[in-house]
């Protein structure tokens, strides 16, 4: 619906001020998170700025999954990614981050290579999983189509 | 196409009436280029013909067919209205305990319990709200001001364009916001500088014609606020465009200053132009409305009509037809034990895909695959009460939006209850489909709020002091939808989205997701409509 970013042009990184005092007259219980960061990232527009497996997962793919990678469920569900057998198979993995499934967005314009294979390495060795073989950011790549 | 020649089979001929103009059109377009296909479609009475052409009309014997709806949002509850008052039996299950939807409304009181189970209590002053999800609708939503209009909900404007409200980038001007006023009357000016300055050097006259130059020159002088040497500068006449260092006053101090121009270099670099789009696209302009009291009086002014035919709380998890109907199985949303089944002669899914496409639905597989097909947007939103309107009383900026580059993207400013005493509510961030859309919604809710009054505090200083609370929806955490609207690529569309859209046996889906205006509530209706069209058209042939 909405156009109004463009893509391609260089990305401002704000890292965030200490967080503010805030008196809250509605206080949020949150769940398992941690509190808050004292300082973030944030991408300005269209592409991550993130760098690392962690903070991509937990800047990004915890939005659906959840801090703990058990997802969530409604009137549908976010997967859980807690010894998922599905991230054995390491291109399996890079295929829905690059291209999306089903309700999942595609990543593929919004991250590198690089940043595709990091979250994937990442999730492939937390939450219950380990597998030893890292991907490549060459593996992304070839991935792309 | 008209409706009032009454009978279906009118309607029928108008179809292949339209279908053979069509036709005429794209060959005038692929012989003659597409400006003799615009006078030809102005001719034909084609280019300005509008989708919706007043209440849909399902005349005929329905036969005691049953439609089963499925959500009770825009478009499930539009189609209850029309098919019931043609004569179907309707019943509609919905997963939330509430009719609308998407078109929601959050006041004081309200709790929300996003997935993940951050549970917000909203603690807006009374009579004060946030629209999380659709909040404005443009002129030309004709179907949906059509309901409005015929279901008695009151409009105001919705404002959006206020050139007194702010452009700010972070890195341009030391940070300082920028008049909308001031940037856009700058842009244009030293734009029709340049054009003018090329124009009488003549390095234009491939393009225009001698005669055509001097109008040329004076349209630019108009339009930029140029003098009469085609120049724009700090000047009485770009002051009336861009605003005064001293308005004019009365009395002894009446003479008005000139203000001085932000420089072209300077607008270009700090991609504040980046914005202008919100003021010339189609979908944005004014006029622009909203209901008065909150998007969801439209939810509940449907609800009035046909809440007695929806069932709350009902999640549902099976959809399987055969020939002779549909069976659903659904859950208490709430509690979830008991599966029970519904039949109908045939349904209506309104389901968001993103919920959709992991239901056991028994459809084609083209359909299928159109399910599986389409990514939901990542959009959030986040309400902020402060104790006193003090962008109107310190800023003047009586509703409307400010856009900045902060992750916050822009400020919504009130469109009602101006120039009061006392609080206030500020959209204070809207992210939507940006990566920081995504980096917003991993966040716990009151970090979101913590962020939105951090970043919106460059803008406006005062949010340190007058701050007092906020709710934040972020709409891949929403149970209800999974996400904020269908994200249909350009490939995506061409492949699927006629699959998606054809009746399936005895199943058809409608809302926003199955129109060409994808996360707008017109979408939803106007989907609808066309749906419960075709259903009906198949129900009454003999």
């Amino acid at each position: 619906m909405r156009r109004g970013y463009i893509r391609g042009i260089k990305h401002v990184t704000f890292a965030a001020m200490a967080a503010l005092l805030l008196q809250s007259s509605s206080p949020v219980l949150g769940q398992n998170d941690p509190p808050a960061l004292k300082s973030r990232h944030f991408s300005s527009r269209y592409r991550f700025v993130e760098t690392s497996g962690e903070q991509l997962y937990i800047n990004v793919c915890r939005g659906c999954h959840m801090v703990d990678a058990m997802g969530a469920s409604g009137a549908a569900s976010y997967p859980s990614l807690v010894a998922n057998r599905n991230l054995e198979a390491s291109f399996y993995a890079i295929d829905v981050v690059l291209n999306g499934r089903r309700a999942m967005p595609s990543f593929g314009e919004m991250m590198s290579d690089d940043q595709i294979a990091a979250v994937v390495n990442y999730l492939r060795t937390h939450f219950g999983n380990s597998y030893s073989d890292a991907v490549m950011a060459s593996d992304v790549q070839a991935a792309r189509r | 196409m008209r409706r009032e020649m009454g009978a279906i089979e009118d309607q029928m001929q108008d179809e292949r009436l339209t279908v053979r103009r069509r036709d005429l059109l794209s060959l005038i377009g692929t012989v003659a280029g597409s400006a003799a296909m615009y006078h030809a479609m102005t001719a034909l009475g084609f280019a300005s013909e509008s989708r919706y052409t007043g209440p849909i009309r399902l005349d005929g014997d329905v036969k005691g067919a049953s439609v089963l709806i499925l959500g009770a949002g825009l478009a499930g509850m539009t189609a209850a209205l029309e098919l019931r008052k043609a004569g179907y039996k309707v019943l509609v299950l919905e997963f939330n305990d509430r009719p609308g939807g998407r078109n929601w409304t959050l006041r004081g009181g309200d709790t929300f319990v996003e997935l993940g189970g951050f549970k917000q209590t909203c603690a807006f002053e009374d009579g004060l709200h946030l629209d999380p999800g659709p909040w404005r609708i443009p002129y030309h939503h004709r179907a949906l001001l059509d309901y409005c209009k015929r279901l008695r909900v009151a409009l105001e404007p919705f404002i959006q364009l206020n050139h007194n409200a702010y452009l700010h980038a972070s890195p341009a001007f030391g940070g300082v916001p920028q008049r909308i006023r001031a940037v856009k009357a700058d842009f244009q000016g030293q734009i029709s500088e340049l054009l003018a300055k090329v124009a009488t050097q003549g390095r234009l006259d491939e393009g225009v014609s001698k005669e055509d130059k001097e109008i040329l020159l004076l349209a630019l002088k108009s339009w930029g606020a140029l003098d009469r040497d085609y120049k724009y500068k700090a000047s009485l006449i770009a002051s009336e465009y861009r605003g005064y260092a001293k308005p004019p006053g009365g009395g002894l101090s009446a003479a008005p200053m000139p203000s001085e121009p932000l420089a072209l270099s300077d607008i270009l670099k700090s991609q504040l132009w980046r914005h202008f789009w919100h003021f010339t696209n189609y979908e944005l302009q004014t006029t622009m409305f909203q209901p008065v009291g909150g998007m969801d009086m439209i939810g509940k002014a449907f609800a009035r009509e046909v809440g007695d035919l929806i069932r709350y709380d009902a999640k549902v998890t099976e959809i399987w037809q055969n020939d002779s109907g549909v069976t659903v199985t659904y859950v208490d949303a709430k509690n979830p034990t008991q599966p029970q089944k519904v039949t109908a002669d045939w349904c209506l899914c309104t389901i968001p895909l993103s919920i959709l496409s992991q239901l056991p639905i028994n459809v084609g597989a083209a359909m299928k695959q159109a399910i599986d097909a389409v990514p939901y947007a990542a959009s959030v939103k986040v309400g902020l009460q402060f104790k006193r309107r003090f962008w109107e009383e310190d800023d003047a900026i009586y509703g409307g939006i400010s856009y900045t580059d902060l992750p916050i993207r822009e400020i919504g400013y009130p469109n009602t209850g101006y120039n009061k005493s006392g609080r206030g509510i500020l959209l204070g961030a809207y992210l939507f489909k940006s990566a920081s859309s995504f980096e917003f919604t991993a966040m716990p809710p009151d970090e979101r709020v913590a962020r939105a009054v951090e970043f919106g505090a460059y803008i406006h200083p005062q949010y340190r002091s007058e701050f007092e609370n906020g709710i934040a929806v972020a709409w891949h955490r929403v149970p209800f939808t999974l996400g904020c609207g269908g994200d249909w690529s350009e490939e995506t569309r061409k492949q699927h989205y006629r699959n998606l859209c054809g009746i399936d046996g005895r199943i058809l889906l409608a809302g926003e997701h199955a129109s060409a205006l994808p996360a707008w509530q017109e979408g939803a209706i106007l989907s609808s409509l066309d749906a419960i069209a075709r259903l009906h058209e198949r129900v009454i042939k003999p």
